[in-house]
């Protein structure tokens, strides 16, 4: 039993079984059920410490079976790896804390934790896969176990809200499986290596590698909601509040823009990619999303609407940072990967709140909240401030280095004013929320009178987790020079990226 | 123990003609022959993996007359996926039929069935084979009469006279064949079979009848109203193992027996009708009203991509691309008849807790039978392809011998099917998973979903982690020489 | 001989398509399982051809079993098939 061998298997282990077991206990079994999700992502929380230690020191992990003649199932740590993991291990964690708190008393939650832990297994397995194979078969168990907490409320509209998504990310799936059968067929199994292998392989035909590029970003697209692929995810907001926060933060949109890094750097490798001019149509769909989902924004009066066309436009950040070439506009997407999802997953949950204890789903009813949920305010404020890309929440590290990477690569003057136009545009639909909600009067009467009676101003289980991943979206920003911080973590990926 | 293939043949039949005699223990009799007959078979199978291909002339006689028994890799796995199905529709069916009157029907038709496609699994000579292949169907048609009402009766008539002209037409082929070459026996044939006209015209007359028994579109018609009427544990046993007998004897024919017979053309027609079925198959099981029937198209469908791997088989050399893909087949082919069988079994459930199978009737699955409904996506998840199931890894295989031969228009077929199946499918489950009173809420019987539940996970999750083994055992040439 | 040989073949394919055509043209059940009786025996005549090695030896005595053998299956599954036809009949009246 080699530690080597056995971590990555493990790690996806530490959700599975606890998932599995959920499913059979009983509905009132809360405190097995409870004990068991928060035992599993702390396990899973300190199997992942051990793997960042063993990845700082180039210590290799990796599990690998075989399934068919040529197609490994392959399990590798890499610092990317890592990068992923341990996003999606900690917003688990705080995850699980929030839905314990918001499905208080609500039906079929052995279902609902059972896929809940399925749909992060199948996130760990995707951010783990070494290889291509892998990487489609997590993509597409995360598709099947996050389509029952879609649906979870069963009502109409969540059942249509829930066949939209699936039938998009399916159609997605798809592509991505042909594009990567495409290309498992012309060079042979490949395993993502720093730096990418396709440009190392002789012989290969480049019209060829353009197509199934193609695929494969259109396959990803629909996840990372690009532009035109995008129309799922303000349908999905059908879903509970946790699912939304999780969708949005860390599993599935993350996924698909988690996919077109691997493409890129991976398996073409960024110079070979921008060798076959691919690189130039990703940059344009991704500046697109990024203006068209902040346009949308600001017509959307519901709430989860708006953060949804947010997320839209942030998420392609991600995208635009793989499309220019250079390590510091990679710097620069990659970490967004994580301050995206802290800061996310903030508004999400504060959303959630403002939900469950006020009744308040828009934004025309958020005046003066601020006074009776501070807290949860507060931490709304710092997400919201973080996405706008003022210092020194983390968001502005992430467009400070995307907006230097492409005056290094000379791509600046496309891309500097998308980002300024992102960044205003951002200001102008976060910014009279935070108005209304900390200057403007509570209104006489409230949609559904305030259902706390105690000191704090809603459940503790839903007002910590906002809170504490606001603090650490803002430790992420002041702290970002720390050893371990997000932003090293990443500036050690670009080095081994580019180092070849 | 070289009489050890003669067991899976043997331990049903004498299972069936206790079960005439005694038939109030009919039930009891029938579970027990389907036990020892697993037995038999695990035992045959461990004996084929360690000394390689079993061959046992019956009674002892030269191979000229005797009756040849050939166990092989590719035999032996079937016929573990049958004794597995049978095992388990055979449990189900004790739950199923209400009274002994019917169970008495039921099992010795249902043995005899068993012991008919056992010894067309392991049968080597082309006359012996078609022996088998009408003991099958009319023992298939019974069971399918066995269903309630006017429309089962029906449908097994039209499937008897079917299934009758293609066991005529199998059999002109085959005298032809002993015409020409003077013998049947399928080992020696394979030696001395010449690419001529008149083998061509047997060989067409024996596909003939063998696609109209696997219901090969467009010969399909007969099969979706058979399947649907029928009792859910023969619907079971209909779709996973006789459908898929017929096309083992295929396999057998083309890529066995008259392989230098073959023309690219002729498997590029396979090809086009399996792309045929798999679109219309599909296409229909989207639109049907009730979930057995969509089972049963689902069926037609399935058998499509098995028949797409046709062309790709015949334009590959042999070695380790070839092996690869006929691993593949194999791997589909199990998972589709566990998963199918599975359906059928869990359609039976839902049926007779309901009164009905309308799919637009099913909310509330979910609340009342939710073993039932995890095993209706678990099968779903292999009908459709997605992984962890085997036949994800098997489209895989698929596309990727499409690519590689430069055969670009089967992948939209695949694709588009893979799309439909998961429409058909996730329409399903989205009635279940809805609000609805229409499955009322009864005490949840170990019998009626275990054994369902079981060869869903057989689909699912054995042959998907364990994939590897079909190959191992079926087409070790696909693996590279260093794995053990 | 050669020639009565032919005779019995063509006959025997004749037999075959006559029979062929009955089955997928007729209307009436019974009709339909007669002619796939004499499609049947249209084979079985065809393997009694094959049978026949000249004046000299005996008949292969093969293709003589695997006739009976036909015919009892012809006969099996015919009645199955009259079987079913009155088990339809009957449900029809009901």
């Amino acid at each position: 039993m080699r530690l080597e061998t056995w971590l990555p298997a493990l790690i996806l282990l530490s959700s599975l079984v606890p998932g599995l077991v959920i499913f059979l206990l009983r509905e009132e079994n809360h405190i097995l059920r409870t004990s068991l999700n928060l035992v599993g992502a702390v396990m899973k929380l300190g199997l992942v410490g051990i793997m960042i230690w063993g990845v700082f020191h180039e210590r290799v992990f990796e599990t690998r079976w075989t399934l068919a003649p040529g197609l490994d199932l392959v399990l590798h740590a890499d610092a990317l790896s890592v990068l992923f993991v341990t996003l999606s291990t900690v917003l688990w964690l705080v995850t699980t804390v929030y839905a314990i708190g918001y499905l208080e008393n609500g039906p079929h939650r052995s279902r609902f934790f059972g896929f809940f832990s399925l749909c992060v297994t199948a996130t760990v397995g995707l951010a783990l896969a070494g290889n291509l194979f892998t990487f489609v078969i997590f993509y597409e168990i995360l598709t099947l176990s996050t389509y029952p907490l879609v649906a979870h409320k069963g009502t109409t509209e969540a059942v249509r809200g829930a066949r939209i998504y699936l039938s998009y990310t399916l159609a997605g799936g798809m592509l991505l499986l042909v594009g990567a059968i495409w290309l498992h067929t012309m060079a042979g199994p490949l395993d993502f290596a720093q730096g990418g292998i396709l440009g190392d392989i002789d012989g290969l035909d480049t019209t060829l590698l353009s197509w199934i590029f193609l695929l494969l970003i259109t396959g990803l697209g629909v996840k990372a909601a690009l532009v035109p692929l995008h129309g799922w995810l303000p349908q999905a907001m059908v879903a509970p509040a946790p699912v939304s926060a999780l969708l949005h933060a860390v599993a599935v949109v993350k996924a698909g823009a988690f996919g077109i890094v691997r493409i890129v750097y991976d398996v073409y490798g960024v110079e070979f990619a921008d060798s076959l001019d691919l690189l130039a149509p990703l940059g344009a769909a991704a500046a697109v999303t990024i203006i068209y989902g902040s346009v949308k924004a600001l017509s959307q009066d519901h709430l989860k609407k708006r953060l949804a066309y947010s997320t839209v436009s942030q998420v392609s950040y991600i995208a635009l940072g793989t499309a220019i070439v250079g390590p510091i506009a990679t710097i620069g997407g990659m970490v967004h990967l994580v301050h995206q999802g802290l800061l996310k997953i903030t508004l999400f949950f504060a959303a959630g709140n403002y939900a469950e204890t006020l009744g308040i789903h828009k934004v025309s009813e958020m005046n003066g909240v601020g006074r009776l949920m501070p807290g949860t305010t507060l931490a709304f404020t710092i997400g919201a401030l973080g996405m706008i890309g003022i210092p020194p929440v983390a968001g502005f590290i992430s467009k400070w280095y995307l907006g230097l990477g492409a005056v290094e690569a000379g791509a600046a003057t496309w891309v500097m004013p998308v980002l300024v136009a992102s960044s205003l545009l951002n200001a102008a639909y976060f910014l009279p929320i935070l108005y209304r909600a900390w200057f403007r009067d509570l209104p006489r009467e409230w949609p559904t009178p305030p259902r706390h009676t105690r000191r704090l101003e809603t459940q503790a289980f839903l007002l910590w987790p906002p809170v504490a991943t606001a603090t650490l979206a803002l430790a992420a920003g002041l702290f970002a020079a720390a050893p371990y911080s997000p932003l090293e973590w990443v500036e050690l990926i670009a080095a081994r990226e580019y180092r070849q | 123990m070289n009489s050890l293939p003669v067991w899976p043949i043997i331990l049903p039949l004498s299972g069936a003609l206790l079960a005439i005699l005694w038939p109030r223990r009919s039930a009891r009799i029938g579970l027990f022959a389907s036990l020892s007959t697993l037995f038999a078979t695990g035992l045959l199978l461990w004996q084929v993996a360690s000394q390689g291909q079993l061959i046992h002339p019956l009674g002892g006689w030269d191979p000229g007359l005797a009756i040849v028994l050939r166990a092989d890799a590719l035999a032996t796995t079937l016929l573990l996926m049958s004794s597995l199905v049978a095992l388990a529709a055979g449990w189900y069916a004790t739950a199923y039929f209400e009274n002994t009157t019917k169970q008495s029907q039921f099992w010795p038709l249902w043995l005899l069935m068993i012991a008919a496609l056992h010894a067309m699994l392991l049968s080597a000579d082309l006359f012996n084979l078609y022996v088998t292949l009408e003991l099958l169907g009319l023992s298939a048609v019974s069971l399918a009469a066995l269903g309630a009402g006017r429309a089962a009766v029906e449908a097994a008539l039209r499937y008897l006279t079917v299934g009758l002209l293609g066991s005529m037409a199998f059999l002109a082929g085959l005298t032809l064949v002993y015409t020409r070459y003077g013998t049947l026996d399928m080992l020696s044939l394979a030696q001395v079979i010449e690419s001529e006209p008149a083998t061509w015209l047997a060989l067409a007359l024996m596909s003939t009848g063998l696609l109209v028994k696997s219901a090969l579109f467009p010969l399909h018609f007969w099969l979706p109203p058979a399947h649907a009427n029928a009792p859910a544990p023969v619907s079971a046993a209909l779709s996973a193992l006789v459908v898929k007998a017929a096309f083992y004897l295929m396999l057998r024919l083309w890529l066995d027996t008259f392989q230098s017979a073959l023309t690219p053309a002729a498997s590029s027609l396979l090809g086009l009708l399996g792309a045929g079925a798999v679109l219309w198959g599909s296409w229909n099981a989207l639109r049907a009203p009730r979930l057995k029937l969509l089972a049963a198209y689902s069926t037609v469908a399935q058998l499509g991509y098995l028949f797409i791997f046709f062309p790709l088989l015949m334009a590959l050399p042999p070695g380790p691309r070839y092996d690869a893909a006929f691993g593949a087949l194999v791997l589909m082919a199990l998972t589709h008849g566990f998963a199918k069988s599975a359906l059928f079994l869990t359609a039976g459930v839902i049926q007779q807790r309901a009164g009905h199978d309308r799919i637009e009737g099913l909310g509330g699955t979910a609340r009342a039978l939710p073993v039932t409904t995890f095993t209706l996506a678990l099968a779903g998840v292999a009908l459709i392809g997605l992984p962890p199931s085997g036949a994800f890894i098997a489209k895989w295989q698929l596309l990727s011998s499409a690519f590689a031969l430069g055969q670009w228009f089967w992948v939209p077929v695949v694709t588009i099917g893979s799309l439909l199946a998961a429409a058909y499918v996730f329409r399903v489950l989205g009635y279940a998973f809805g609000t609805g009173e229409g499955v009322a809420h009864a005490l949840s019987n170990g019998r009626e979903e275990l054994p369902a539940l079981l060869l869903a996970i057989i689909a699912t999750v054995v042959l998907g982690l364990g994939s590897i083994i079909v190959w191992h055992f079926i087409a070790p040439g696909a693996l590279p020489a260093e794995s053990f | 001989m050669f020639f009565t040989e032919t005779i019995y073949a063509l006959t025997g394919v004749a037999l075959f398509g006559l029979g062929l055509r009955g089955s997928l043209l007729r209307r009436s059940l019974l009709g339909r399982i007669l002619a796939i009786n004499i499609c049947g025996a249209g084979v079985f005549l065809m393997l009694v051809t094959v049978a026949y090695r000249g004046p000299e030896q005996l008949p292969d005595a093969l293709p003589h079993a695997r006739v009976l053998t036909g015919i009892v299956v012809a006969v099996s599954a015919t009645a199955l098939a009259l079987a079913l036809g009155r088990r339809f009949r009957e449900t029809e009246s009901e």
